[in-house]
């Protein structure tokens, strides 16, 4: 058994140009770390590099039908069967302010 | 260039009005790889915002999953700018993320008439194309 991972257009360059890719592990972070072994750079578009690992903000990661956010972030646990979906935020705005560009990245 | 329907384009207007003075956001799906902006998705807002936009991500999942059963991709997307020219600023470059849609702008700042305009938006390089209304 294995955890499906769906993979958005901009990131297939990570897989071979795959649209589903597997893996395994007990939480998100696992299963990351998991699928980076073998498709080597996509860990680093979903999560920051510094210390503190967080997944970054304009990506969205689902666990079946629920955002991550929700459930716990990289720490989500997650079971075989589950199915990933990770797609880019569509998001953007009129202001060039860095300040209220800010607010919109801390959501 | 982008290729679209009088009634698709009148549609992302209307949605553009509705919602002013806040940023409205959605999509038209087309066949993969087809270059067919056909069907149109409008989309919440989760920002409410007269200066932002964020596709609501639940409500995302759903589109996004119905346009795979259907083979289908984002061909266009599009947003409103309700104070500034429909050209996309230094937030909406860095965030776009759909290297092959076309990513359309519409400007309510003036009450009379809607700007509309579209444009290729990759690895940072912003290109505009001309809008052919079929």
């Amino acid at each position: 058994m294995a955890i499906q991972v769906r993979v958005p257009t901009i990131l297939r360059s990570y897989t071979g140009g795959s649209k589903v890719v597997e893996g395994a592990g007990g939480t998100l972070d696992a299963l990351f770390t998991d699928i980076d072994s073998r498709f080597p750079g996509l860990r680093g578009r979903l999560v920051s590099a510094d210390g503190g690992g967080e997944l970054h903000r304009f990506v969205n990661i689902y666990v079946n039908d629920e955002d991550v956010r929700f459930l716990g972030g990289l720490d989500a646990k997650i079971t075989d069967g589950d199915s990933i979906t990770i797609l880019p935020a569509v998001a953007g705005g009129s202001t060039d302010d860095r300040a209220a560009f800010g607010r919109l990245a801390g959501r | 260039m982008l290729r679209i329907e009088r009634a698709v384009y009148e549609a992302i207007v209307a949605h553009a009005r509705r919602d002013h003075p806040d940023e409205a956001c959605g999509i038209v799906a087309g066949p993969a790889g087809s270059d067919r902006p056909e069907r149109f998705v409008a989309m919440r807002n989760a920002e409410r915002s007269p200066t932002f936009y964020r596709f609501d991500s639940i409500e995302q999942l759903k589109v996004w999953r119905v346009m795979d059963d259907r083979d289908e991709e984002p061909v266009v997307i599009y947003h409103s700018h309700t104070a500034t020219e429909a050209y996309p600023s230094r937030t909406d470059i860095s965030l776009a993320s759909e290297p092959n849609a076309h990513y359309v702008l519409a400007s309510t700042r003036d009450p009379e008439h809607t700007e509309v305009r579209s444009y290729r938006i990759v690895d940072g390089a912003v290109t505009e194309e001309p809008v052919e209304i079929v």
